[in-house]
């Protein structure tokens, strides 16, 4: 859909007015939109992080961070900022340098303070090396084309078969 | 906990899924309901957006089965959303008992294997929406300490029985980072019809972001402003603790409640009689309109919700109004016809169903 007041751009705000009980509505580009003084935060972006992620891939282009996936699933910082999600909690530990930074801005800080948590000690020992998770894990490096990963999943799925 | 097939019987799900409609708590007139929820994922699988399907089933099934030791969630009932059809999935997120995501209801969020909710008596719990979890508990009215304590103990519960993934620095791990730390996210869904009028509402929400909050429509995140209906909640979640935030919430949630009040009292004092005229009018539409699109049902309901927050009407309950809030939407109104509804037929079938309730349920003649 277009944009009602420049009808160049699409459209990514639905303003809705209501004034004197009359309701208008208008379809608006984020530029027109701010050019009205609405915040679009309101519309459903592609991924909500937008200019953030754009800075940290500068940082993260020149990091040797940005070519290597993690570990356990595989992803990559460029998965990342195609999506604006994360594969698995391991990521924060690929990617620990950069989503730092990204936390900083977003948040406004990196620690967490809130309530600290200790998992059950019985799955202490995490399950990871269990057949069907490492399986899971080949398909999906092999399906990333994760060749090196994949390799070594598959020699640690002989040792355990 | 029971496990169902389909297809989707509402009336056993506890409390219908509805009892935080029930207008109980603090400031229900103005607060509508709270929500506090909180993201978590289990340690040892990829989140849900990139997990396989089997890891989503596996992760799903240990969670299922650590319930037993879950005393929050005794009596929930296990819906698996994979197997439901498209409009009963419309109808739990018309309920606000799972969001848009989960539901699948769109290109953007396509139903994912495993997609399940776990609906207990005032708290739920979604699986395989973004994170592998997301617990949840809905209250009527401002009641941020009580659904904040219900949410914190499934917490304790469940998270002793399954490995949450948790970072030394970082704190509670979640698929976008918007959200990671405490996970935390207290919302209150908020009727603000005088702000709007005498046009502060535009300061307000600007204020809101300075203070650490944001707002978004009645659906939540991506959702327009219909109805004069805003949902407030804290904008981050990590650097803060789970205290801090909900404090700041209640904190600002009560200012603006108190500029909601100043706002109405100012336009009762400037203009009485348009005000009243308006309310009455939008009453006079619901209460004889043939046909009413759902917009228009939203935005004439926050006006008949005014007049009686101002006492203008009497008879009419809020339970009532925040009853047609849920039922006049478009899954409800098929559902209660029994059938698939056009946009023209399901107009008819709302405007109906209002009528009725207006008839019924009292309010009016003054």
């Amino acid at each position: 859909m277009l944009c009602d007041s420049c009808k160049e751009r699409d459209a990514v705000v639905q303003l809705t007015r209501i004034v004197e009980n009359a309701v208008t509505k208008l379809d608006l580009c984020e530029k027109c939109a701010a050019e009205q003084g609405v915040a679009t935060t309101l519309a459903a972006p592609e991924h909500p992080l937008g200019d953030l992620l754009q800075a940290v891939q500068q940082h993260a282009s020149s990091t040797p961070e940005d070519a290597a996936s993690c570990t356990f699933c595989g992803a990559t910082a460029r998965d990342f900022r195609a999506t604006g999600r994360l594969g698995c909690p391991h990521c924060y530990d690929a990617m620990e340098q950069s989503l730092r930074e990204l936390l900083r801005r977003l948040h406004g800080n990196s620690k967490h303070v809130g309530v600290a948590y200790h998992a059950p000690v019985a799955h202490l020992v995490e399950k990871a090396d269990s057949v069907h998770d490492l399986r899971d894990r080949l398909r999906r490096a092999v399906d990333s084309e994760q060749f090196e990963l994949a390799a070594e999943l598959r020699d640690r799925l002989r040792v355990i078969e | 906990m029971s496990t169902r097939r389909t297809p989707l019987d509402l009336s056993l799900l506890p409390d219908g899924g509805v009892g935080w409609l029930d207008a109980s708590g603090p400031s229900a007139d103005v607060v509508i309901s709270t929500r506090v929820r909180l993201a978590r994922n289990v340690s040892g699988y990829a989140f849900a957006g990139r997990a396989r399907e089997g890891e989503r089933l596996r992760m799903l099934a240990q969670v299922r089965d650590a319930l037993v030791a879950v005393p929050s969630l005794d009596g929930s009932m296990l819906v698996r959303l994979d197997e439901l059809a498209p409009q009963e999935r419309q109808l739990l997120h018309e309920r606000h008992l799972i969001s848009k995501e989960l539901a699948g209801l769109d290109k953007q969020h396509p139903l994912r294997s495993g997609a399940a909710v776990f609906l207990g008596q005032r708290v739920g719990m979604l699986v395989n929406e973004e994170d592998h979890l997301r617990l949840q508990c809905l209250r009527s009215g401002f009641a941020v300490p009580q659904a904040f304590e219900a949410a914190m103990r499934l917490d304790r519960e469940l998270g002793s029985q399954v490995p949450y993934a948790f970072h030394r620095e970082f704190g509670f791990l979640t698929a976008c980072p918007t959200n990671v730390g405490t996970g935390l996210r207290a919302s209150v869904l908020i009727h603000l019809p005088g702000l709007v009028l005498t046009k502060e509402i535009g300061k307000v929400l600007a204020g809101l972001q300075q203070l650490g909050l944001t707002y978004r429509g009645l659906y939540g995140e991506g959702s327009e402003v219909v109805g004069n209906f805003f949902q407030l909640s804290n904008q981050t979640t990590l650097g803060r603790s789970e205290e801090e935030l909900q404090d700041s919430l209640v904190r600002v949630v009560r200012h603006v409640i108190e500029r909601e009040e100043e706002a109405r009292r100012v336009l009762v004092r400037d203009a009485g009689y348009i005000i009243e005229d308006k309310l009455w009018r939008a009453y006079g539409t619901l209460r004889y309109a043939r046909s009413l699109t759902f917009d228009e049902a939203m935005n004439y309901l926050s006006g008949v919700r005014l007049a009686v927050g101002l006492k203008l009407i009497s008879g009419l309950s809020v339970y009532t109004l925040n009853k047609l809030l849920i039922f006049a939407q478009a899954a409800h109104l098929a559902h209660a016809e029994g059938k698939a509804l056009t946009d023209a037929d399901a107009n008819l079938a709302r405007a109906r169903y209002v009528r009725q309730a207006l008839v019924s349920e009292g309010g009016g003649v003054e």
